[in-house]
């Protein structure tokens, strides 16, 4: 998101869906795992490759269910895509296959880029990614010969030290063919959670208020502090993987967590639980007793999606109703009535000292109903300023920004001249993993999901059927590594990095590349996250899930 | 080319464009055909012969689903000879079916029933061999019953086209022939991803969901449209509820994005919300009832209270937190998870109540 706020000035994927899946002659998929991971997309861009003949490159250091349906697959090492797009780009520039034009009209640092791109001839980019130098050429090819292309990515390409630079790689690749604000193309990232795209467009982020307005802006403050009642932080504050920590340093005495599992999700899962423990208060609002849940002070029973109404924004920025199906189970609350208590709390108490004015026209928190507090976020999110239930209740979906009640929203962003004006070309270098194999932990670990479970697990081990066909972790081994390690006749390995050692069956499959394991972080009893590497991305605070290096022992079953 | 060709159903005339099936072109100006095998999100295979319809100066009925338009075509729909032969399809199909109906939990909500019903076809006109094929329960998600497939092949369409695994086919012919899985397996040892595609297309009881079943009949049901709460995709479903249960999870139709189709997790995936561990009181640690601080790292026991007695707690800790460290020292995680409104809320809380910046969420993570 950082990346493509840079270059552009809004970051969200820029197409839909459906004009993605339909109108695209090329996909070029890169870190997702699409089909397990954003099922629906995974067959539709399935079925433009079987129905219509689109093509598709996959980059992929797995051989990812995808791949079957692929024209060309790029299996890159991991945590070398930078080197990859730079290399791609390098040959569609000495070929004169880049979009002039629109260079010309929309774009802005060409030079600069181009000068870094001399750094990666084919021999070094193939060097570095362990892809041949034909291959590499032969995407190229395909991706400049063929327009529109849809660059498709996800978690793959954003969860490295890098992955800012990453994402302004394919930002780059993208205007060099001119695959911006037309139908086909465009920008995709697809977002994990069911309303991760929400959170952000909602202000759950240290750096912005509701539709990304910033917290720096002394506008903005003014706005906010005029709205609500009381005075603004101007400085921006902690991400989560620096709040954590800060726990442990003394600096964050309280966290009041809303269904979210850092003890399954955070990188370097020891390390999050010595800062819990540490911290003095913690809230938790949870629908189970997680595996954070022994570290809390509180805990407070939220609802399911099912017992609730509101509003989730996918993906493609569509902002669609979720209705109440359920009554809450239990004495169960849903979270905007908990999260209503509380606030009526803090601001009626008697001793507290910070001072709000509740004549301020947003300072009250009166909700009755989830549509009021959505008719508050029109006044002060100018990119949901239209969205209105009694819209959506009568059947009507949008993509932001919705400008009034009266706009259609926004399909594709970027029509004809960026959110920043001109695009802007960043001259991005490779720089390899923070953590690399070496004698002692020869292997590299990738981590992430598979198709039957979600996130931490902690809704899918809680489902039976998803339970019995996928029960247990399992960790992806190249048969070569298998037999190396003598995995043979055996089952069982131990992963062991520098944080944390975990126990779990192997699965031995040439999915994954020698000298390459696979872990996902689903099961509390062998978590991925015991073993990952914190090393951030120094601009979006993401951790590096996808490299770090481990060693791996059979054992005895 | 001419574009369009007006065609005469009925008695009607009507503009139908050149590429489209008499069925599809009806379909567009309301006049009904039943159909058995064809769905509208699936190509046209011709298989069950539901639909035939007379055509003026064809020989033979012929099979609205597959049979183009051009112009001049004058076209009956329910003419006698059309009703006497599904009739005789229907009664063939009745033939070699369980007639279970009593029991069976497609009533009320299956295509060959409504026919049957529709034309007054009871399936004791032919007397003949009937399958026994033993049912597959195998899987978690979908219980098999080739006795009451009709080999319309919707499920094998909707495998290869809207899923694109081609995890479904027809083995053998002729009166030998059934549906089967991979190499002729199970579902769960054929490439099948379980999304569902179809049990969301099957017309009888043939495949249907595990969880469903001896939960209620379709009239029972109440049905909630919403969106999926998994990944970020956005698929609209339609959660089927009884005594406050979900008993069956389907997709929307006509929603943006998943057209009524669904994966593995947004179909099968939603009984968590009725799991036993679900939290139903809150609970407050005994040292923070007891007025008392923690001692090291141990919390102690949980005390499991009114939501007074919690919510009070939570707002004094958290004003007390901030009123001595600073509002800097107290963080929040807001939720990927929850919806926007609830977003919104906690963003207002740590700007405006607690006087942060310290929100975030897992879009990292």
């Amino acid at each position: 998101m950082a990346g493509l706020a840079t270059a552009f000035g809004s970051g969200a994927m820029s197409n839909s869906i459906e004009d993605v899946t339909q109108k695209a002659k090329v996909f070029f998929v890169i870190g997702s795992n699409t089909t397990e991971q954003h099922p629906i997309i995974g067959m539709k861009i399935r079925q433009a490759v079987r129905q219509r003949n689109a093509l598709l490159i996959v980059a992929d250091p797995r051989q990812i269910p995808l791949v079957d349906f692929a024209t060309l697959h790029l299996q890159h090492k991991p945590g070398t895509d930078l080197a990859l797009l730079n290399g791609l780009m390098h040959i569609i520039l000495k070929n004169g296959w880049e979009d002039k034009e629109f260079i010309a009209e929309r774009t802005e640092g060409f030079e600069e880029f181009k000068a870094v791109l001399e750094h990666y001839p084919p021999h070094v980019a193939s060097e570095i990614t362990g892809v041949s130098e034909d291959l590499l050429y032969e995407a190229a090819q395909l991706m400049a010969t063929n327009k529109p292309m849809a660059a498709i990515w996800a978690m793959g390409i954003t969860q490295h030290i890098k992955g800012v630079h990453n994402v302004l790689a394919l930002a780059n690749l993208q205007m060099l063919l001119g695959n911006i604000g037309i139908p086909g193309g465009g920008v995709n990232p697809l977002r994990g959670q069911n309303n991760v795209q929400g959170a952000c467009d909602m202000g759950g982020l240290p750096n912005v208020y509701p539709a990304y307005q910033p917290v720096t802006s002394e506008e903005a403050a003014k706005k906010f502090s005029q709205a609500w009642g009381a005075p603004m932080s101007t400085k921006v504050g902690m991400t989560v993987t620096e709040m954590i920590p800060a726990a442990k340093a003394g600096h964050i005495k309280a966290l009041y967590i809303m269904a979210e599992d850092p003890i399954m999700s955070d990188a370097d899962t020891n390390h999050v639980r010595t800062c819990l423990e540490a911290c003095e208060f913690i809230v938790l609002q949870e629908i189970f007793y997680t595996e954070t849940a022994p570290y809390a002070d509180v805990l407070l029973p939220g609802v399911s999606f099912a017992e609730k109404c509101g509003t989730f924004t996918n993906t493609e920025r569509r902002i669609q109703l979720v209705r109440q199906a359920l009554q809450p189970l239990g004495e169960a609350r849903p979270d905007w009535q908990i999260l209503t208590e509380v606030a009526n709390r803090i601001l009626t108490n008697p001793s507290g000292q910070r001072k709000v004015d509740t004549q301020a026209p947003y300072a009250r928190w009166d909700y009755q109903h989830p549509s009021q507090i959505m008719e508050e976020i029109n006044a002060l999110a100018p990119s949901y300023a239209g969205v209105k239930y009694t819209r959506l209740e009568r059947g009507e979906t949008f993509q932001w920004p919705v400008l009034d009640e009266n706009h259609p929203g926004t399909p594709i962003l970027h029509v004809g001249k960026f959110a920043r004006g001109l695009g802007k070309f960043s001259a991005v270098e490779y720089i390899p993993p923070a953590e690399l194999p070496d004698e002692n932990y020869p292997f590299i670990l990738s981590t992430g999901r598979v198709l039957y479970h979600w996130h931490g697990g902690e809704l899918t081990r809680r489902s039976q059927g998803l339970l019995e066909i996928y029960p247990k972790p399992l960790i992806e081994i190249h048969p070569e590594d298998a037999e190396r390690i003598g995995l043979n006749g055996r089952r069982r390995v131990r992963v062991t990095s520098r944080r944390g050692s975990i126990e779990a069956e192997a699965w031995i499959t040439d999915r994954v590349l020698p000298g390459m394991i696979y872990a996902n972080f689903h099961f509390p009893e062998a978590s991925a996250n015991v073993l990952t590497h914190a090393a951030l991305d120094p601009i979006s605070k993401i951790p590096e899930f996808k490299v770090c290096a481990v060693r791996v022992e059979a054992v005895e079953s | 080319m001419m574009e369009k060709a007006t065609i005469t159903i009925d008695g009607r005339k009507i503009q139908a464009r050149y590429g489209q099936t008499i069925l599809q072109a009806a379909r567009e100006h309301g006049i009904y055909i039943p159909v058995l095998c064809d769905h509208p999100a699936l190509p046209p295979e011709g298989a069950c012969r539901i639909c035939l319809v007379e055509i003026e100066r064809q020989r033979t009925l012929q099979p609205a689903c597959t049979f183009p338009v051009s112009e001049g075509l004058v076209i009956y729909t329910h003419s006698p000879k059309v009703i006497e032969a599904r009739k005789f399809s229907l009664e063939l199909l009745l033939s070699d079916h369980p007639l279970d109906c009593m029991t069976c939990e497609a009533t009320g909500n299956c295509l060959l029933q409504d026919l049957a019903y529709e034309y007054g076809v009871t399936g004791d006109r032919y007397q003949g061999e009937k399958h026994q094929y033993p049912i597959d329960a195998s899987n978690p998600f979908i219980v098999v019953d080739r006795n009451k497939c009709i080999l319309c092949r919707r499920c094998v369409r909707a495998c290869a086209y809207i899923n694109g695994v081609e995890a479904i086919s027809v083995f053998y012919r002729g009166f030998n022939a059934y549906i089967g899985f991979g190499a002729d397996s199970t579902m769960q040892d054929s490439p099948c991803e379980f999304c569902g595609s179809c049990v969301e297309v099957c017309p009888t009881g043939a495949l249907w969901p595990k969880m469903a079943i001896g939960k209620g009949r379709p009239y029972q049901l109440q049905k909630v449209q919403t969106v999926c709460a998994y990944c970020g995709v956005g698929c609209q479903i339609e959660l089927q509820v009884r005594n406050n249960r979900i008993v069956n999870v389907v997709g929307v139709e006509n929603a943006p994005v998943n057209q009524g189709f669904t994966c593995v997790k947004g179909r099968f995936g939603n009984d968590f919300v009725h799991h036993p561990d679900r939290l139903t009181r809150p609970r407050v640690r005994k040292y923070l009832l007891e007025g008392g601080k923690r001692e090291g790292k141990e919390r102690g026991e949980w005390v499991e209270v009114d939501w007074d007695t919690a919510l009070d707690l939570v707002s004094r800790k958290l004003v007390e937190i901030r009123d001595t460290y600073g509002s800097d020292s107290i963080g929040v995680l807001t939720s990927a998870k929850c919806t926007n409104e609830e977003n919104y809320l906690m963003n207002k809380l740590a700007r405006q109540l607690i006087g942060t910046n310290n929100i975030d969420h897992c879009a990292r993570l």
